[in-house]
């Protein structure tokens, strides 16, 4: 027993707590990329992330597609689509204060979450979980969905892939160099603003990622990404704005933070985040592992 | 000049309909004020005013030689823009009556402007039992369904099944403790026990701790006293952690036809709830649901058929009384018993209530379910006098005895 609390009990939801700190490590990834590399404040991700899991049932209800493909179309469709809106519309904007990018992303958002409710309704579309993945183990302490399981392997392999790709290719030395001096990248040949588009469909695509992967758990529902996107800043503001490994470790560590809430006090659990937050701003105002501007 | 305008007006006077006299600004209009963009826009929303003007079309298009007129507008559950909506609905276009009305807080905040300028106002998408209440209105009926009704039924009628060991996830509000504590008192009354309770955020996505909570309490019937979305996603990811495929009993305190076709079958299945009416009920609701479904691609749920049947039963109101004005009206509909598909032989108590049967449903499984929106089974009718409170004891003033 610790204060009372079962250790079953405690065991169960450390668990579950890594579990969903697995989506929020997936879309503050994406968040930080984007703000870390564009400067742009990405208030559409949730609905990046509400797209991802509807094209998953779209792509089941009208070409039969099941998850597995959809795994990967999904992110795809979604960083495809997320390059259209940059080359278009963000591009034109990154000259300007960086409010506008914000107010554009969140103009973006509350049109996209507009247009599924009207198309699709606001109660939702049901996503079975795949045929390999239901059912679960019994730990003895819980009962754990397989599907779960995967949840957390598949976030691990997306969050170190990313982590790896920016940080340890050529190709994330471009990216990171580009944001430090963008003219002289350009005149080494490189071309910046394909790079920036690049980069905003990445973010977008990881977020259509976790959309897909979260579908077999909730409910696929305009409304999905609403709930989300705030925590989810709160994560990015804490681990430190545009710092990647920042993002992930504090998404995990929240999680189970929030995880643990849920066991002693079950009414602060979407507030204690936002506490956290508050005093990270207060004591070290770049966050856990961001520079001082 | 002059004489034309003259012989104009005599030729208007002449081709007005005869009994227009009795009706007001020469038509009955009815607005359907609801949410249609938010979280409730399958729970009623359009739906509910396409129901509307299916009841005005089956009575004719017109009551006493007045055409009937629909109109509709979304109210984005905020009492504030219902209440400004309501006010010039019924100062500047000539409204008669507002119904629908889903969302409580906006119930009660048009309850108070209709009574106050002496107009008809019928609920059938808000709950709360307020409505016939302390907040009854001599204008005011409230139809379809209320919480106490759906914690008789689900409450009640769940133990009588051998459900009697109960706990609760409820959201953490007003409307969250009242269904909580109504139904742990018909729990309690039918000798069930409540086993204990653990309180969520309003807008949880993730269920799974509360869930393995309710799990560890070995309870026979983990009851949701939520409503919308986070009944969805708490089904859900219940069926996800084999609640229901290891014994336990899921009842939804708030849940209809609409959410459970949001849901699926398959993460829905062995669900209990309690709805007043179900489309697959009887030849007449088939007749009807069949209908609705033509023109809308959905069947209808309780908030939508009772709709149907609380603008037929005003419509009918006016023919009797031989008048639209409010008070005799209003009257009428106090003393017509309704009789219709959705409520048979039921009738309207003193201060406003509908009382009619309400069900206990259970979900049926995708093996069970032989056609599309095929997908309760009925366990137990509770009727009328016992699904709600008896208006004398409602605590409406009208009532008093």
């Amino acid at each position: 027993m610790i204060f009372d609390i079962p250790i079953q009990a405690f065991l169960g939801q450390l668990l579950i707590g890594l579990i969903n700190g697995s989506f929020y490590a997936m879309l503050s990834l994406g968040l930080a990329i984007i703000f870390g590399l564009l400067n742009v404040i990405n208030f559409a991700h949730g609905a990046q992330y509400m797209v991802g899991a509807f094209v998953g049932y779209l792509l089941l209800t009208w070409f039969g597609i099941g998850y597995w493909p959809a795994l990967l179309l999904a992110p795809l469709v979604v960083g495809l689509a997320g390059m259209l809106v940059e080359r278009l519309a963000l591009s034109r904007l990154y000259d300007l204060d960086h409010l506008y990018g914000l107010l554009f992303t969140f103009g973006l958002a509350l049109v996209l979450e507009g247009a599924f409710r009207y198309w699709f309704g606001a109660s939702g579309k049901p996503y079975a979980t795949p045929e390999a993945l239901s059912g679960g183990y019994n730990l003895g302490f819980m009962f754990l969905p397989k599907y779960r399981g995967w949840v957390v392997v598949a976030s691990l392999i997306v969050c170190i892939g990313t982590w790896l790709l920016i940080e340890k290719t050529r190709l994330g030395a471009y990216l990171r160099a580009a944001k430090e001096n963008p003219t002289l990248v350009r005149a080494f040949g490189i071309n910046v603003p394909l790079l920036l588009t690049l980069t905003y469909g990445l973010g977008a695509g990881l977020a259509g990622f976790a959309g897909i992967l979260a579908a077999p758990i909730y409910q696929v529902s305009p409304l999905m990404g609403t709930n989300l996107i705030i925590v989810v800043f709160a994560v990015v503001v804490v681990g430190g704005m545009g710092s990647i490994l920042g993002a992930i470790i504090t998404g995990y560590m929240l999680g189970i933070l929030e995880g643990l809430t849920k066991v002693f006090y079950p009414e602060a659990s979407n507030i204690v985040i936002f506490v956290i937050m508050a005093i990270i701003l207060l004591v070290r105002p770049a966050g856990l592992m961001g520079r001082e501007a | 000049m002059k004489r034309s305008a003259i012989a104009m007006a005599v030729l208007a006077a002449a081709t007005l309909p005869a009994g227009a006299a009795e009706i007001s600004d020469g038509k009955v209009k009815i607005g359907i004020l609801n949410d249609q963009s938010g979280v409730y826009a399958d729970f009623g929303g359009k739906w509910s005013v396409e129901a509307a003007k299916m009841a005005a079309e089956d009575f004719g298009g017109k009551v006493l030689g007045a055409p009937i007129e629909i109109i509709d507008a979304d109210h984005q559950n905020k009492p504030d823009i219902a209440s400004n909506i309501a006010r010039k609905w019924y100062d500047t276009e000539q409204v008669d009556s507002i119904m629908e009305l889903t969302t409580s807080s906006v119930a009660l905040a048009v309850r108070n402007i209709s009574e106050q300028k002496e107009k008809i106002d019928l609920v059938t998408g808000a709950a709360t039992t307020e409505l016939t209440g302390e907040q009854c209105s001599p204008y005011g009926f409230h139809w379809a369904y209320d919480t106490h009704a759906l914690a008789v039924g689900t409450g009640g009628a769940l133990v009588s099944q051998g459900g009697d060991t109960w706990y609760f996830l409820t959201a953490d509000y007003a409307f969250g403790y009242s269904l909580e504590d109504q139904t742990s008192d018909f729990v309690k009354q039918k000798g069930g026990e409540v086993l204990g309770s653990v309180r969520h955020p309003l807008g949880t996505n993730d269920f799974s701790s509360f869930l393995l909570q309710a799990q560890a309490s070995g309870a026979e019937v983990v009851g949701l006293a939520n409503a919308g979305l986070d009944t969805a996603n708490a089904i859900k990811q219940a069926a996800e952690f084999g609640i229901v495929a290891s014994g336990q009993r899921l009842a939804a305190l708030l849940f209809t036809l609409s959410e459970v076709h949001g849901l699926g079958l398959e993460a829905a299945q062995g669900l209990t709830l309690t709805e007043s009416f179900y489309w697959n009920r009887d030849e007449a609701s088939r007749e009807f649901g069949k209908r609705f479904y033509e023109r809308t691609g959905r069947m209808p749920n309780m908030v939508h058929a009772g709709t149907y049947s609380g603008v037929l039963q005003y419509l009918k109101a006016i023919e009797k009384a031989g008048t639209d004005a409010t008070k005799p009206v209003a009257q009428v509909m106090h003393e017509m018993p309704v009789d219709d598909f959705f409520a048979r032989g039921a009738k309207v108590g003193a201060n406003g209530r509908l009382i009619s049967d309400v069900y206990l449903m259970e979900v049926k499984t995708p093996e069970e379910s032989k056609e599309p929106w095929d997908y309760y089974k009925v366990l137990a009718t509770v009727p009328g006098a016992e699904a709600y409170i008896d208006p004398a004891q409602s605590g409406c003033d009208l009532a008093k005895p």
